[in-house]
């Protein structure tokens, strides 16, 4: 395949259902399963290292309608997690054998709950991923909390997480990451040959295919895009602070780019290129990845990190990819990135960079008037 | 058809202000006076949440714990709440963020907390992260604003039957952590007996708090175990672990086992047993209550008196094992650290073992741990238990969200429906 047909064949691939998903790749690997982790992160190591398929549990989207969640869930519930019940009600995960949630919010953790007593014949597990980033005790309760999910795993499936295996599992997954890293650095520089849908799509896909085969889409993109010919139009430098857990609608990304932005940077799917360094190297692979998860996290609104300033990461990210100004794009109803918005704003109004707040839904599908803020916002920029 | 039933039968309030309800005034003035000088007594404080909160170790630290939830609550009940919530929503601060940490913020906006202020700023910021998010972000938003150091206490949720010897280790490990930065804070040596003593008055209050709890499973119950718990409900939370507090309960358990051998109950006729799950609507909390009173129901079990703690199956503290003790509190025995459906159960036991009639759910917009998936527990015990079933909805501390004459139809036409059914039930 050529980047092109990467392109193509990852945004064919984000339009399946994760039932179908789960269920072509049983029926290649038969004795398999198929395990999805809502966001932001969950081990996808452990689900790889039992020799199960990894999947994002991403919401509907525009994509199904909401017929019974509402009644579960009140009107100031945000949209994915509506969606992702539905799902499971109207039988589009249906295949996918295992779920797993964590503490992430108040309102993930109830999901949890309820796909667990709604959907009894999957393997529902609710992980409880540190807030404390410095207690010397971290390490040990986290690595306990990974085992307790593989025992699980084998427990409900008779597949266990062997430490050879998960080595190995980190190894493939340190390479992913280390790709989806090198393809943002180089959206930073050529922000005109990689489009955030591209980039976004590619990575969606990654969240539905064996990480192997992402590897080979990534590697071929790394390869080509440079070639590429595309010449860098004046627009604002921008990066996208938020979206971390709902996921925007394609045609949002389209129109933040339609509007005069150039995204280089952004906190989209952020739990499946979570480390900032590779997590492999010597001793217990659950003490290791455990480890990572407290002290070479990127920043998140999700995760309490007490040696930085919620801020700081973002001015860091800021300065790192050379940007003008920060587009806040929350979730409606989205605490963890509302709460954050105050300290950030205030972070980047102390530092002098501008900033512009859009909210978005996952179901929202008129783009109009956020297409005129944003235009508003780049021009006051681009002609200040 | 409504009115007119409540009409014909008026049940009425027996101003039920006892002994219980003036001492826990007192008590809670005491406290909050001493919270008014600590700074100018150069007292280090010591911000909690009340969820399975672990004052008692913070007591014997010698740090005075103070509660912004508290504050938030008494703001709102005061009808003050919605000044400061637009303080912060002007801020920054979203319509959709939890109205409680706005209230506080606003209360700093609007020059009510800091240095020489009514509400002083914390010397430590401890987060007890105990089932709700939002606690990590108040706690990270109280810390930048007060510049006081935030000790994160991380308190694995419940996801097993019981807490795990790591999850135990965890926390044991995270309070002695603790102990270590409030010595650094105060300059006083930690002293365990000291530790165990305070834990000793804690189970007394403990163990008062849940004898209260079990008398109203007496028919008329002798209070209202949802709208009066909020009498007891200070000093369980917030006063745990002092020799007072150990007392206003046993004077509880005395004054309510009166009531109960005189036959009384808060209103002159108990006419409906109720279960009511999730916060009150604090803003609104008289006429809120009235609308219950008009029909005779008396909620004699609730979630929220256990936020802070689950005493009334059996826990309380050991002062044998006293750091382990704490941390199966925070990990266990409270509502805020279980999940959503483990709460159907402990409903569950409080409709069959109050023997209640329904149960009520107020679900309110700023805490989505209580309420995100109460749709769920609604069809759970209607549809599945057939337990009748109320669902309303507004909020704990903003009061633009508390829509009087729609929250009225709904429980005038749940109960009239409640007591044909009792009609019909008793004609048969």
């Amino acid at each position: 395949m050529n980047a092109e047909t990467v392109l193509e064949h990852c945004r064919a691939l984000v339009g399946e259902p994760l039932g179908t998903v789960a269920e072509r790749w049983k029926t290649e690997h038969p004795g398999s399963r198929a395990v999805a982790v809502y966001p932001v992160w969950a081990p996808a190591e452990l689900i790889h290292a039992a020799g199960m398929l990894p999947l994002g549990l991403l919401g509907g989207g525009t994509s199904v309608e909401l017929t019974h969640a509402d009644a579960r869930f009140q009107s100031f519930v945000c949209s994915i997690a509506k969606s992702t019940l539905e799902l499971g009600f109207q039988g589009l995960v249906k295949g996918v054998d295992g779920f797993v949630f964590s503490n992430i919010c108040d309102v993930a953790r109830n999901l949890g709950s309820l796909y667990k007593r709604n959907f009894t014949d999957a393997f529902v597990e609710y992980l409880h991923l540190p807030q404390n980033s410095t207690s010397p005790a971290v390490a040990g309760y986290m690595a306990a909390e990974l085992r307790r999910l593989a025992i699980g795993f084998e427990h409900a499936f008779e597949l266990p997480v062997t430490d050879t295996a998960l080595e190995k599992s980190i190894e493939t997954y340190d390479a992913l990451r280390s790709r989806l890293r090198a393809l943002y650095a180089f959206r930073i520089e050529e922000p005109q040959k990689l489009s955030t849908t591209e980039l976004y799509v590619v990575q969606r896909a990654a969240t539905l295919a064996p990480p192997d085969e992402s590897l080979a889409w990534l590697d071929t993109l790394l390869a080509e895009l440079p070639l590429r010919a595309a010449r860098p139009r004046d627009r604002l430098r921008v990066v996208v602070e938020g979206a971390f857990c709902e996921q925007p609608p394609l045609g949002l990304l389209e129109v933040l780019e339609e509007a005069g932005c150039y995204v280089v940077e952004d906190d989209l799917l952020l739990g499946w290129r979570w480390f900032t360094a590779d997590v492999n190297g010597d001793g217990d692979p659950f003490t290791r990845l455990g480890r990572a998860y407290v002290d070479r996290a990127v920043p998140s609104s999700t995760r309490h990190e007490s040696r930085v300033h919620r801020a700081d990461g973002l001015i860091e990210k800021v300065r790192r990819s050379r940007a003008g100004a920060v587009v806040f794009m929350p979730a409606k109803f989205c605490e963890p990135a509302l709460f954050d918005y105050v300290l950030m704003k205030q972070g980047l109004d102390r530092a002098g960079i501008p900033h512009l707040l859009v909210e978005f839904e996952e179901k929202m599908w008129t783009f109009e008037r956020t297409r005129n803020e944003i235009e508003t916002f780049v021009e006051s920029m681009l002609f200040d | 058809m409504a009115t007119a039933t409540a009409k014909a039968q008026p049940v009425t309030e027996r101003q039920y202000q006892g002994r219980v309800h003036e001492r826990s005034r007192q008590l809670m003035s005491a406290w909050m006076g001493e919270l008014g000088r600590a700074e100018g007594e150069n007292q280090a404080t010591g911000a909690l949440m009340i969820s399975g909160n672990c004052v008692e170790l913070l007591r014997a630290c010698h740090v005075l714990p103070m509660f912004p939830e508290v504050t938030a609550l008494q703001n709102a009940i005061r009808h003050k709440s919605l000044p400061l919530i637009l303080k912060a929503e002007q801020a920054g601060y979203s319509s959709d963020n939890c109205a409680y940490v706005k209230a506080d913020i606003g209360l700093f906006l609007d020059g009510g907390m800091g240095p020489g202020k009514p509400v002083p700023f914390p010397t430590i910021v401890v987060c007890n992260y105990v089932g709700c998010n939002v606690y990590v972000k108040w706690f990270e938003h109280l810390a930048d604003i007060s510049g006081a150091r935030l000790f994160m206490l991380d308190v694995p949720f419940a996801r097993t039957d019981s807490p795990s010897p790591e999850d135990v280790r965890y926390v044991v490990s995270q309070l002695e952590e603790l102990i270590a930065l409030c010595e650094s804070v105060t300059g006083r040596r930690f002293d365990i007996d000291e530790l165990r003593e305070i834990l000793a008055y804690a189970a007394r209050a403990e163990d008062g708090y849940a004898r209260c709890k079990h008398l109203t499973k007496h028919r008329p119950a002798p209070f209202d175990s949802y709208f009066d718990s909020i009498n007891m409900m200070g000093p369980i939370n917030v006063l745990r672990g002092t020799r007072e507090a150990a007392e206003f309960f046993e004077e509880a358990v005395a004054e309510f086992e009166g009531l109960v051998g005189g036959g009384l109950g808060p209103l002159s006729e108990e006419r409906f047993r109720t279960v009511i799950e999730g916060p009150p609507p604090y803003p609104y909390y008289r006429s809120f209550r009235n609308l219950f009173t008009r029909w005779g129901a008396v909620a004699v079990q609730s979630t929220y008196s256990t936020v802070g703690g689950i005493w009334e199956f059996g826990f309380r503290k050991d002062p044998r094992r006293p750091l382990e003790s704490i941390a199966e509190q925070m990990l266990r025995e409270n509502l805020t650290n279980r999940s959503i459906v483990a709460r159907y159960g402990q409903i569950k036991r409080y409709v069959e073992e109050w023997e209640a009639d329904a149960l009520v759910i107020h679900s309110i917009k700023s805490c989505r741990l209580f309420s995100a998936g109460q749709g769920d527990m609604r069809d759970y015990f209607t549809r599945e238990l057939g337990v009748p079933t109320l669902m309303v909805e507004s909020d704990l501390e903003d009061p633009r969200y508390y829509a009087e004459a729609q929250i009225k139809n709904r429980i005038d036409a749940f109960f009239e429906s409640l007591e044909h059914k009792k009609m019909l039930a008793g004609a048969r």
